[in-house]
């Protein structure tokens, strides 16, 4: 039992930290999503430099060897600082995707420019119909020679927009939500075929939507067994849903420290705000979220590298469903004790509960999970 | 960072948790499990066993009966002792009165009280809150007037749990009228045989009698009882409170009534269903194991960071325990109430026949309402939860 960093870890905290709180000031950050690519290339190539975008492959694979505290050191950093690029997309999701699933192969051919910054991945599962089902697949592939041809429409796929690989959950075989017959294909975004049209989200991250018409996939872009992909894709949404908590941590963090910022310096009948009880009770009963959500996260990482499948989804069900909890009422409150001042673009606060928002619908909401984990029999079975 | 407990103390757990299986008597540990009021003797029983093993005051100094376990250690002995039904070790003795002896009294004082302490061989109780000082403790009015050799005590005390078995008393008491009011205030200790001193039981909304109020005519002290200093009591007072708040999340208990709500949601139906396959219940279920989870790694961070900061001062942020360690308990004795339904209601009482035929309902049934009615009371007590957040307002957030 032990919730210390080792040296390393902290380490890779300080130097994590550094470059957000030097980089990442509002205006930067407006400067970033107002680019064409809506995030700042520059610090991507940061990333690579400190090693963020290594830091999950194993160091076989030319990776850093980092585990689930690694990632959420990093996420959690990325998170206070609101960080625009898409390094989910990349590092854990479509890493995920390469780690859990990968042939030697294609790890080697796709690792590498990863962690060098020159290649951006991104996981497109999400359907029109499939809402948070990862079953309900209707793009479809189908053999053709030696290789596949897909087709379908695949949307909100967060970094989408500069991905250069995306990974593309098809079906193979089944019904529309059969477990069976998911395979998961490696799509060069400029393929033919591909359409991609990228749009600015609500949190101010950037998306795609992609439809996929005749398009054709060699056979060594087919990861693992093209009619069993789902369990891959599962496992690395898990891996997802704990880093999105552990940057959803980084936010409400945030949301709590500027808001207490607030609070000490706003005047108001010539006192300060946090001078009055029906607002310190608000902040309390935030930071007795914050630290509920902080205990949740930290239990998702831990749970994050676990072999057990049930096990896994049942602990990610809760600490999405505590996250999703607290990050509302964070967020909520967070704008409330502002003020009109809350509401305003000009101001982080707002940004950050619109990037909080978003974290709840991400991989399952709050509802979602928690029916979910009552349909697994809770968390103790 | 690792959640797993190390092998050690993965050894240190299954040895308590066989101790307490096969050393604390069973029909003890049902009754906390069913919900069944506790006997005198069924706490002074246990807590004999435990002093015997010499583990009834693992929180105190090695020299005067503690364990030297880490904090994880005592976390893992609470958690398991809960778990198993056992009662604890009697709080006021070792939780509250034992440790400020420890902290603040002489070597006389604490050779003289503190091995009867650890022994249960005295009964304590706490007289802290008076009719008109609830919240705002700092307002309390009982007096200590010094006459010769002696304090002459007069006023009330109320909500005084357990008093009807007690031998002692630790109050508060103002000794100086004309200071601010935290600074008049002693630490006393008062034999509750000593004439002047006078019992009275409150009956509570669950139809129990567990708390009293006690009064004090002319009740004469001698001035070796006080202690510490004259007026630093409020000093002494603020850190038994501290340490209060740190068993209050009582993880244990709120795991073992998870157990018992799924086990009676197994039996009891609805319509064809079991309650457990109730979507609205299974789901209110849920919440409460995942707020239990966050609070047990939530205590497990605070009781690590303990490593850090030095023992013996509580983290502010135990405020957090205690707000949601009482919304969660609380949460479950409604989640016993939904199971149950309308076999919430029937009591044991005589009826107007004086008949003493059992009413139609499980035999689990009767002390479900009782109990959901009594747990009101946990965040009332120990600093009511709006007390907590002005701790932590204050003390964490800086406002």
């Amino acid at each position: 039992m032990d919730f210390d960093l080792n040296e390393e870890q902290r380490l890779l905290k300080d130097s994590v930290d550094r470059l957000m709180a030097a980089e990442y000031t509002f205006e930067k950050r407006k400067a970033y999503a107002a680019s064409t690519a809506g995030s700042s290339d520059a610090l991507w190539a940061k990333y690579a430099e400190l090693g963020l975008l290594a830091l999950p492959f194993a160091e076989a694979d030319g990776g850093i060897g980092g585990g689930p505290t690694e990632i959420m050191i990093v996420m959690e950093a990325l998170g206070r600082a609101m960080a625009l690029e898409p390094y989910l997309a990349t590092v854990v999701l479509g890493g995920g995707i390469l780690r859990h699933g990968g042939s030697a192969e294609q790890k080697a051919r796709v690792i590498a420019g990863v962690a060098a910054g020159e290649t951006r991945l991104a996981l497109a599962t999400q359907e029109k119909q499939s809402r948070y089902d990862l079953a309900d697949v209707q793009t479809t592939a189908r053999r053709a020679g030696n290789g596949w041809v897909l087709d379908g429409e695949k949307g909100v796929v967060y970094g989408g927009d500069v991905a250069d690989k995306i990974f593309v959950t098809a079906r193979t075989g089944g019904g529309r939500r059969d477990r069976s017959g998911i395979g998961v294909f490696i799509v060069d975004a400029k393929a033919s075929g591909v359409t991609r049209r990228g749009y600015v989200t609500q949190d101010g991250l950037r998306a795609a939507q992609f439809n996929f018409a005749g398009v054709g996939v060699a056979s060594a872009d087919v990861i693992g067994d093209a009619g069993n992909g789902l369990a891959l894709v599962e496992r690395v949404v898990d891996e997802g849903i704990a880093a999105l908590c552990a940057e959803a941590v980084g936010v409400m963090d945030m949301m709590h420290a500027t808001t207490l910022d607030y609070l000490k310096t706003r005047k108001q009948f010539g006192v300060t705000i946090g001078s009055f009880q029906a607002v310190q009770h608000r902040a309390a009963d935030m930071f007795v979220a914050l630290e509920q959500a902080r205990s949740m996260a930290i239990f998702a990482t831990m749970m994050a590298a676990s072999d057990d499948a049930k096990e896994r989804a049942r602990a990610m069900s809760a600490a999405k469903v505590q996250v999703g909890r607290s990050g509302r009422q964070i967020g909520q409150e967070a704008v409330q004790l502002h003020g009109g001042i809350g509401m305003t673009m000009e101001y982080s606060v707002g940004h950050a509960f619109k990037r909080m928002t978003m974290i709840d619908k991400l991989y399952g909401d709050a509802d979602h999970h928690l029916t979910r984990l009552a349909g697994l029999g809770g968390l103790t079975g | 960072m690792d959640l797993r407990f190390s092998p050690e103390e993965i050894a240190f757990r299954d040895e308590v948790r066989h101790f307490f299986n096969t050393e604390i008597p069973e029909a003890i540990r049902r009754k906390t499990i069913e919900g069944r009021k506790l006997e005198k003797a069924d706490i002074v029983t246990t807590h004999k066993i435990l002093h015997k093993k010499g583990w009834a005051t693992p929180n105190w100094p090695k020299e005067w009966g503690g364990c030297g376990w880490t904090p994880i250690q005592q976390y893992i002995f609470m958690e398991e002792l809960q778990s198993s039904g056992s009662p604890q070790p009697l709080q006021f003795n070792v939780q509250m009165c034992g440790p400020v002896l420890i902290q603040f009294a002489s070597e006389a004082m604490k050779k003289k009280f503190l091995p009867r302490m650890a022994a249960l061989e005295d009964w304590w109780c706490q007289g802290f809150s008076e009719p008109g000082s609830g919240s705002d403790l700092a307002s309390l009015k009982t007096t200590a007037k010094r006459d010769g050799d002696h304090f002459v005590v007069n006023g009330q005390k109320i909500w005084t749990t357990l008093a009807q078995y007690a031998d002692w008393i630790f109050c508060l008491v103002r000794t100086d009228m004309a200071a601010k009011k935290q600074e008049g205030i002693s630490f006393l200790l008062i034999d509750m045989k000593t004439p002047g001193v006078t019992v009275r039981p409150i009956q509570t909304i669950d139809g129990s009698s567990e708390v009293n109020e006690v009064f004090f005519d002319d009740v004469r002290v001698p001035v070796e009882n006080l202690v510490g200093q004259e007026n630093k009591g409020w000093d002494y007072a603020k850190f038994l409170l501290g340490n209060e708040r740190v068993g209050i999340a009582r993880v244990g208990v709120s795991k073992e009534r998870i157990r018992r709500i799924k086990e009676l949601a197994r039996i009891e139906r609805d319509g064809d269903r079991p309650m457990i396959e109730n979507p609205r219940f299974a789901e209110k279920l849920a919440a409460v194991e995942i707020e239990l989870k966050a609070l047990e790694i939530t205590q497990l961070r605070v009781v690590a960071a303990e490593r850090n900061r030095g023992t013996g001062k509580p983290d502010p942020a135990s405020s957090v325990l205690k707000i949601k360690g009482s919304e969660i308990q609380q949460a479950t004795t409604e989640l016993l109430l939904d199971i149950i339904g309308p076999y919430a209601a029937p009591t044991s009482m005589v009826d107007a026949e004086g008949s003493n035929e059992p009413p139609v309902a499980p035999d689990y049934a009767g002390t479900i309402a009782p109990a959901y009615f009594n747990w009101r009371k946990i965040s009332i007590y120990g600093g009511s939860n709006e007390i907590q957040r002005n701790i932590i307002a204050k003390a964490v957030l800086g406002l």
